[in-house]
This record gives structure tokens, sequence and C-alpha cells, in this order.
């Protein structure tokens, strides 16, 4: 019976003028354009310089601030205040406050305090600033000492980091949204009815709707593997197959979502709805783009609770760290029991009956 | 099972306050065609859904097919056919891609399904449209398609949803021979319809009224018991005094 099923389901797919287009345009675009877009690395920040020193040594140190690409320097004033003021004026998100005796302190051999104030209304943006900052500083000997180790990632690129968010994406989006549309679709066109009063076993009909998802999802995951390489250089640390198998548990349990949504939903628009209210919890709260250990503590719970926040770690863990699958066992004990969870949700609450 | 292919005693359907079906009770006897009869809102597709497992009744209790309409759905679902008053193959599937689903999910040997839906397709007159995606046949051709589907697996009852709805006098003709043709194989057939002209081509009819079974009986009886000439006055007397609908 399940034969019978499975082929009906991938004929229609195939037979769909606009879904098997989809699957492969979509991950295209995004792979093509998100990873230079959606970047955190900080460029271009404004630069107000408080120069009250205006030695041959502070116009050194402004001179190699200016030509860093991280920062562009706006004008030097003679005064804090006067800097300040185009931080007000939104001309400037950083003031660099050089006192008078810096080229002196630095003749003498002595450490000199040079004040960095950030406009830290955009967090991010401040803080990455005013450690950059911090970095030219110390090179330049005015007694400010930092060390940054940055491991895993020695360059800092976000897109690394980002790729394998992209690709959880792409498959959550995916393998989410078509199949909350599919048996809702059958309600809407009333085939479903002629389905419930044959004998199908429920765990069948959804095993059957199930299948042609995993193999969108190899099909994005492929997608976005070859572009990650081809595009970006970039390949995972660890082995392909823990990445595989990863997927194939996620899937299963992204796609009984989406069937029981459309299990619940009596039309199209509503199951899109709810589908779209999940997914924007679990694009925001899984740790795609905010790490999840910054989140306030009834968060981090909500957060434990949701399937893509283990898949975006077992992503990253391979990619990154090259993790196998000793170093991923939480994360993949946790997939799948929401897999099976989800997977006999689907089932229970398909009613063959009004 | 006894002699009978359905039997209900006091099959009651409420929805909230209001009651869609009201204690009907009634017996079709094996090989019969039966005309399921009402206007409009009557009950006649709910007490249908009931038997055919889709749906729970709120009271009473019965058999279809020898199996019990409360416990045992998924029973009755292989035993009978239905064919759904809206129609519901699938349009985006090809004829014998259509027939090869409901065929294989009820469990036809995958044998027996090319050379059987052959056979159908001849019947037909459709060998050509074999191919033809179910979406592009016109509705008098749908329509035969799906009864062809619903007796495909040998059913011992067909339920028919208002089958001929909409389809032009000929290809309701042509309807009725096959329906004819499928009682004569022994399989009960369960119709309902509007029209009157076809009652008379049942062995027995029911009248529902507000929900109720206000007549049953042949339609020879029927027609001398009211005193009227044809079914069409018969089912004037009775749905007159209808409150809803």
């Amino acid at each position: 019976m399940l034969k019978y099923l499975i082929e009906k389901e991938f004929k229609q797919f195939f037979r769909n003028s606009f879904l098997p287009r989809l699957i492969i345009v979509f991950p295209i675009m995004i792979m093509l354009v998100m990873p230079w877009v959606a970047t955190l690395d900080i460029r271009g920040v404004n630069v107000t310089v408080a120069d009250s020193d205006r030695s041959t040594l502070s116009s050194r140190l402004i001179e190699k601030i200016n030509a860093s690409e991280y920062f562009s320097v706006r004008r030097v004033t003679l005064s804090y205040a006067d800097a300040l003021e185009d931080v007000d004026d939104g001309l400037s998100d950083l003031v660099l406050d050089i006192p008078s005796g810096y080229a002196d302190s630095l003749g003498r051999g002595k450490s000199c305090k040079i004040l960095v104030a950030v406009n830290a209304v955009n967090g991010t943006k401040g803080y990455l600033g005013g450690n950059y900052m911090a970095g030219i500083l110390s090179g330049t000997g005015a007694g400010v000492d930092v060390s940054v180790l940055n491991m895993y990632n020695p360059t800092l690129n976000y897109r690394q980091f980002m790729i394998p968010a992209f690709l959880a994406v792409l498959i959550m989006m995916l393998c989410g949204f078509l199949p909350a549309l599919n048996i809702v679709s059958e309600k809407e066109k009333g085939t479903i009815e002629q389905i419930n009063v044959t004998p199908v076993g429920k765990f069948q009909f959804i095993f059957a709707k199930l299948i042609p998802y995993w193999l969108i999802g190899f099909v994005v995951l492929a997608i976005c593997f070859l572009l990650g390489w081809l595009v970006y250089g970039y390949l995972p640390a660890g082995s392909f197959i823990v990445i595989l198998a990863g997927t194939f548990v996620f899937i299963l349990g992204i796609s009984s979502i989406g069937l029981i949504i459309s299990n619940y939903s009596q039309s199209m628009q509503q199951s899109m709805l709810v589908m779209f209210f999940f997914i924007l919890i679990f694009n925001l709260m899984s740790g795609l783009f905010t790490p999840v250990r910054s989140m306030p503590g009834w968060a981090q719970t909500i957060a434990a609770c949701i399937p893509p926040k283990y898949f975006i770690e077992i992503l990253r863990g391979v990619y990154q760290r090259g993790c196998g699958f000793s170093d991923l066992g939480i994360q993949f004990a946790a997939l799948t029991i929401f897999a099976v969870f989800f997977g006999l949700s689907a089932v229970l609450t398909y009613r063959k009956r009004a | 099972m006894g002699e009978n292919a359905i039997e209900v005693r006091n099959l009651t359907k409420r929805f909230g306050d209001f009651t869609a079906v009201d204690h009907i009770s009634f017996t079709v006897g094996k090989g019969e065609i039966f005309g399921f009869l009402g206007a409009n809102g009557a009950g006649k597709s709910t007490a249908m859904k009931i038997l055919c497992g889709l749906s729970l009744p709120t009271e009473g209790e019965g058999t279809v097919a020898g199996y019990d309409i409360l416990k045992e759905t998924e029973s009755i679902k292989k035993s009978i056919g239905y064919m759904s008053q809206r129609f519901s193959l699938y349009d985006d599937l090809t004829v014998a891609e259509n027939i090869r689903l409901y065929a294989g999910i009820y469990g036809v040997s995958d044998k027996e399904i090319s050379p059987r839906t052959d056979k159908v397709l001849a019947n037909l007159d459709f060998t050509a449209e074999k191919n033809t995606m179910v979406g592009s046949l016109p509705l008098g051709w749908k329509q035969k398609l799906a009864f062809s589907v619903a007796v495909f697996h040998h059913p011992k009852i067909v339920f028919l949803d208002e089958p001929t709805g909409g389809v032009d006098p000929v290809t309701r003709r042509q309807f009725w021979e096959m329906i004819y043709k499928t009682a004569d194989k022994g399989i009960t057939v369960f119709v309902t319809t509007h029209y009157m002209d076809e009652a008379e081509y049942c062995d027995r009819v029911s009248i529902m009224v507000d929900g109720r079974i206000e007549a049953l009986g042949s339609p020879s009886a029927l027609k001398s018991g009211f005193g009227a000439n044809n079914m069409d006055d018969v089912f004037q007397k009775l749905a007159r005094k209808a409150e809803r609908g």
C-alpha cells in the first residue's frame, strides 16, 4: 500500500510547475546573496578624535586608525566636548580622546590613558568597534594591553559562522512549509475525502507524505554544500556523514511539525500563518543569529525545546570544529526524541473521521 | 451478518442543537439498488458519511457489510466503495494513475491492476484517455471514472452521493446502465439523488424529510400508497412538509 502512496506523492511533486524549481532556485539565491549581506563584521566605523596633544606621535596614531579598514576618521577636534557633539549629531560612532602629554608620557616610557568612548546604541557595533580600536591602540604601545584569541575562526570571518546557519534556515523553510501546506491542500481540493473512506493506514499515509521531504532536504543540502565550497571555499572540518545523519533526523522532525499543523488547519492560509509563527520563533531562538547562552534563563529553557537549536549545533560543530558523532551525542539524542515525538503526533493527529 | 448489506436502528447525528439525522432505521438487502432521497439539507449526506465510517453517530447502532458502524469503521472501509458528491480524484494524476493508486490502497495485487484497468477502460470506452490528466476531463467523464474507481476493487457495497449531479441526460442514462451492471454482479448500490426519474430505477427508495425517514418502499408501492402518478408527486407531497431546507 505504501508503495502506491509514495508513487503518488512523487508524481504530484514533479508535475507541479513550481515546487521543483523552488527547491533548486531558492537555496542558490540564498547561498549566493545572504553570506555577503548578513554579516556582523564591523566596517567603516566613524571616529572623531579629540586630540589635545597635537604632537607628531598623536598624528601618527590618527593616521594609523584612518588607514585601517574598520575606521574612518571624520574629524579631529581640540576638545572632548566638541568631539561628543559629533556623536550627538549621529555623525560619529566612536570618540577617541588623546590627552595632552600623550607623546611626552610615551617618550619617557610611562603608560598613558586614552579614553575610547563608544556609541553603544547599536550594541554589537559599539562593542566590536571598541575592541578593534583597543587592538590598534595596543599596537602603538599606548599602555593598553589587549589579548584576544579567536578560536576556530581565526580571521573572525562571519561567513563561516553563517553558512551552516543558512543551510539550517533553508531546510527549515522548505521542509517545514511545504508539508504544512500539503495535507490541507488535499482538504481544500476535497481529495482527502476519497482517501479517508479507504482502509488506508494513518501511518502509511503520513509516512508517504514525509518521504519526499527527505529528498528535498538532501537536494538543498547538496546545493548549499557545493556552493559553500565553490563560491566561498568553505568545507566542513569534520565528516560529511555526520551532517547527513543530522539532516536526516532533523527533516523528520520539522516536516512532522508541518504535517501536524496541516492536520489541524482548515485552509492553506491558516496553515501558512501558524507555520510562519513557529518558523519565526525557530529562527530567532535557535541560536542561528544570536547565541542561546546570552539569552535570559527562561528563553534558554524554551530554546532547549526547539529542534533547530540542536541541528544548528551539529552543523556548526561539524563545519567549524570538526566534531564527530561522539562529540554530538546530546544533539543527536535530542533530535531523535523530537523526530519520534513529532512523527508519532503527526500520525495521531491525522483524523480519518470528522 | 444475515441477508442484509446494511442494517441501522435509531441512527442519530446531532451537531450542537441541530439534529441532522433523527432516529432513522432501515435495512438494505444484498444486491439491492437502494435510493436514498431527500431535499437539500434533509440529512442524506450526513447519514451516508456515518455508514461509510467517515463520521460517528451520536446515537443508534447498525452494521454495514456485517461490521459495526461504531467499532469497526476501518473494516467497513475495506468492504465498500464510495463516490463523493464533490469530485475527489487527483486532478494532477492520469486516469490510469488514479485507478492504480486506489487499487493499490484497497490491496488489489500488482499483477492484477494493469489488466483490470485495461478492461475497465475498454468498458467505459476510455482507452484513449488512459494517460490523460484527470483534471482536463469533462465532468460527465470524471463522474464515470469516479464510479469505476469506487467499484474497481469489487466492494460488497458502493455508496454514491449524488453521482449524476450536473451531468447531461445521455451521460446520466449511461451512468444508470453502469449501476445496473454493478448490481448484477451482486454489489449493493446505495445511491442519493435529486432526480425523481432516477428514483424510479431503484429497487427500493427511502425519502428523508428534516432528518427523518418519512417513506420507505419500492417506487410502485410508494406511488400507490400516496395516490401519485410518479415519484415526483410522492416527493412533492412529502417535501412540502419540510420545515428546514
